[in-house]
């Protein structure tokens, strides 16, 4: 019982990183049919930006942590507010081109990472409460789980309010929606991309700097490896439905983990046999409307 | 000299025939090109890079096939080449079979598996396909690195020569290697011209502009692509076995997404849609990948202040910079600046034939 309640909270906390990932993906891909390769990068650099801050502030103080988790998002919607409108603006319509683009930021932001950071890990060090253990019906659940679940729901929560009750989220849930009308209505689409771009950026940016405390370390390569698994979430949650991508992410998430327990480390295995059954099941995903 | 190409397109051919020629005699020349290549064209060492580049030339024209042909935007293109370097070394790793038998099982074995994975990724279209691919590799990724006692893991899988012909193992026999790849690259080439020009390259290149004209004429697109899909995993297969004999082994770096990536950055540098686009962007990727890897180790670069020395000395950001350029400011690539410089493909010609009408 003990072990499937803590493989159970460590996936749902593995969920809520592929959550911050995918959901910045998904709206991003709803809103404008952009595959964001370069997403991964945000994190990264998110995840970097925090240590720095923190190792600056003090990594066991609590201030240390709220101001690396501040400034991680705050790079990401920077950073992927400035991509969009540098990069993909001028590609405005020409899809291939804007993941192309996207790939080739990837790329080099990677480099760029090894050269700034090197390419062996750093570890990270939190406020000593992380590292302990919560007894929770006879499991001990290491605590950075909870944090992971909260920031996560948090998040949730915030795009959901935002998409809901804001002039931006309704510009943006119509323009899902169907763009080409929102446009002919005589609204300016534009600045909503680069509103989403920020958005997702900023949970990237938030993601990463939980991230580097979930795995206990930051490297240039710990978006990318994320990025694939976030990939594989909004295909199965359906491209550009938020909910799907959240219910997808814990689904995903626990799937592995028991998985990798119960089946001998066959976690990533498995999942991408989850993704092939989905696709011949139901090729829009759980919930994707269209194709 | 454009329009006489264009009025006589077996010109292009006779250009490719002499391109050929000169790239088989390379060995036996003594040219040395400082600042591209490493040394006298006999040198095993440069010989090593070259048939390098001839190797990515004939892998960028299979991932041609499938991106600028069909217009499948695949991010799994590397499973195949590593289904045909990791296949191949642990065939001849574990069996008696000598080389010829060990690669015709391991292609078989390659188009068994593309010809799977292709039927079930093909059931979506557009980003999801190119998702969808990333997650097959990434299994085969995942496979690798998981069983180091099959694969070696991140080591990397040695080549064992016992079943290999002595006339293509040790440095020496380098020049035997890249006439192998030099070859593999005409194969590869007629392969995709034949398939190109066929029915079915005609119905793929269709499909890619259009894919509902395609049904309503009573077409199957899904057939065309698959057959597309098959041909140009199988051909990534062949250009992972010579990878494997030429450079004694596999690495993990072969399964990961990032080397499809590199793929797709090669076709668009030199021109999405043009064959020896795909071609001229390998070789210059190649050369660029390696003179700039030399280049960052240099004392004048260790010299600058960090500002610049750090993003100069990563070939990868660099390169990936330069894609960026390209995608924004040079689109179709090297083979589109070319066109472009010249009078305009079709414009010429069909004003002629305008006013031949009339």
């Amino acid at each position: 019982m003990s072990t499937v309640v803590l493989l159970l909270i460590t996936g749902l906390g593995l969920g809520a990183l592929y959550f911050l990932v995918a959901s910045g993906l998904s709206l991003i891909y709803g809103l404008m049919g952009v595959l964001n390769f370069a997403h991964g990068s945000f994190l990264t650099l998110g995840a970097f930006m925090g240590w720095e801050v923190a190792r600056r502030l003090g990594q066991d103080s609590w201030w240390g942590l709220a101001a690396s988790l501040v400034v991680g998002a705050a790079v990401g919607a920077i950073v992927a507010a400035a991509t969009e409108l540098l990069l993909i603006r001028r590609l405005y319509e020409r899809h291939i081109e804007q993941v192309l683009v996207t790939v080739g930021l990837s790329l080099a932001t990677v480099a760029l990472f090894e050269g700034i950071w090197g390419t062996d890990p750093i570890y990270v060090d939190g406020p000593a409460w992380l590292g302990q253990t919560t007894e929770l019906l006879g499991a001990k659940v290491p605590n950075d789980r909870f944090m992971l679940i909260i920031a996560a729901v948090l998040v949730l929560l915030a795009i959901v309010l935002f998409l809901r009750h804001t002039r931006y989220g309704l510009i943006i849930r119509a323009g899902v929606e169907n763009r080409a009308m929102v446009t002919a209505l005589g609204i300016d689409v534009r600045r909503a991309f680069t509103v989403v771009f920020a958005i997702g950026g900023a949970a990237a940016g938030l993601g990463g700097v939980l991230a580097s405390h979930y795995f206990g370390y930051v490297s240039p390569h710990l978006g990318g490896s994320l990025l694939i698994f976030a990939f594989i979430v909004t295909v199965i949650g359906g491209l550009g439905s938020l909910s799907g991508a959240a219910i997808a992410s814990v689904i995903v998430a626990v799937l592995q983990q028991f998985a990798n327990f119960y089946l001998g480390g066959t976690g990533d295995l498995v999942v991408v046999l989850l993704l092939a059954v989905v696709l011949l099941v139901r090729p829009t995903g759980l919930l994707g409307a269209k194709a | 000299m454009k329009t006489v190409l264009n009025d006589k397109p077996w010109l292009w051919w006779i250009l490719g025939g002499v391109f050929v020629a000169f790239a088989a005699v390379l060995p036996l020349l003594n040219l040395s090109i400082p600042g591209v290549l490493p040394g006298a064209t006999y040198t095993p060492g440069t010989l090593q890079v070259l048939a390098l580049a001839l190797l990515f030339s004939s892998l960028a024209l299979s991932y041609h096939l499938l991106f600028g042909t069909a217009g499948l935007l695949s991010f799994g293109h590397a499973l195949y080449f590593a289904i045909g370097a990791y296949g191949l070394g642990i065939v001849l790793d574990r069996t008696d079979l000598t080389l010829v038998p060990a690669m015709g099982l391991v292609l078989a074995i390659a188009i068994v598996a593309a010809y799977l994975i292709g039927s079930l990724s093909l059931r979506v279209a557009g980003i999801s396909f190119a998702m969808v691919t990333l997650a097959f590799a990434q299994a085969g990724n995942v496979l690798v690195r998981r069983n180091p006692s099959i694969t070696g893991g991140e080591e990397g899988l040695r080549l064992q020569t016992e079943h290999v012909p002595d006339f293509l193992v040790g440095v020496l026999n380098t020049r035997n290697l890249y006439w192998v790849a030099l070859a593999l690259l005409v194969v590869v080439f007629v392969i995709v011209t034949v398939f190109e020009s066929s029915r079915a390259g005609h119905v793929a290149a269709a499909v890619r502009e259009n894919e509902l004209r395609v049904r309503v004429l009573g077409l199957r697109p899904f057939v065309v692509k698959l057959v597309a899909f098959v041909i140009a995993s199988a051909l990534a297969a062949l250009v992972g076995m010579v990878h494997l004999l030429l450079q004694s082994g596999a690495a993990p770096r072969s399964t990961s997404a990032d080397f499809t990536l590199t793929l797709l950055v090669i076709v668009v540098l030199g021109g999405v849609g043009s064959r020896w686009g795909a071609i001229v962007g390998a070789l210059v990727y190649t050369l660029l990948d390696q003179r700039l890897t030399a280049l960052a180790s240099s004392e004048w670069i260790e010299s600058l202040p960090a500002v610049l020395r750090i993003p100069l000395s990563e070939p990868l950001f660099i390169l990936g910079t330069l894609f960026i350029l390209v995608v924004l400011f040079l689109p179709g690539g090297i083979a589109g600046a070319v066109r472009r410089i010249g009078p305009s493909r079709s414009s010429v010609p069909a004003r002629d034939r305008i006013e031949e009408a009339e």
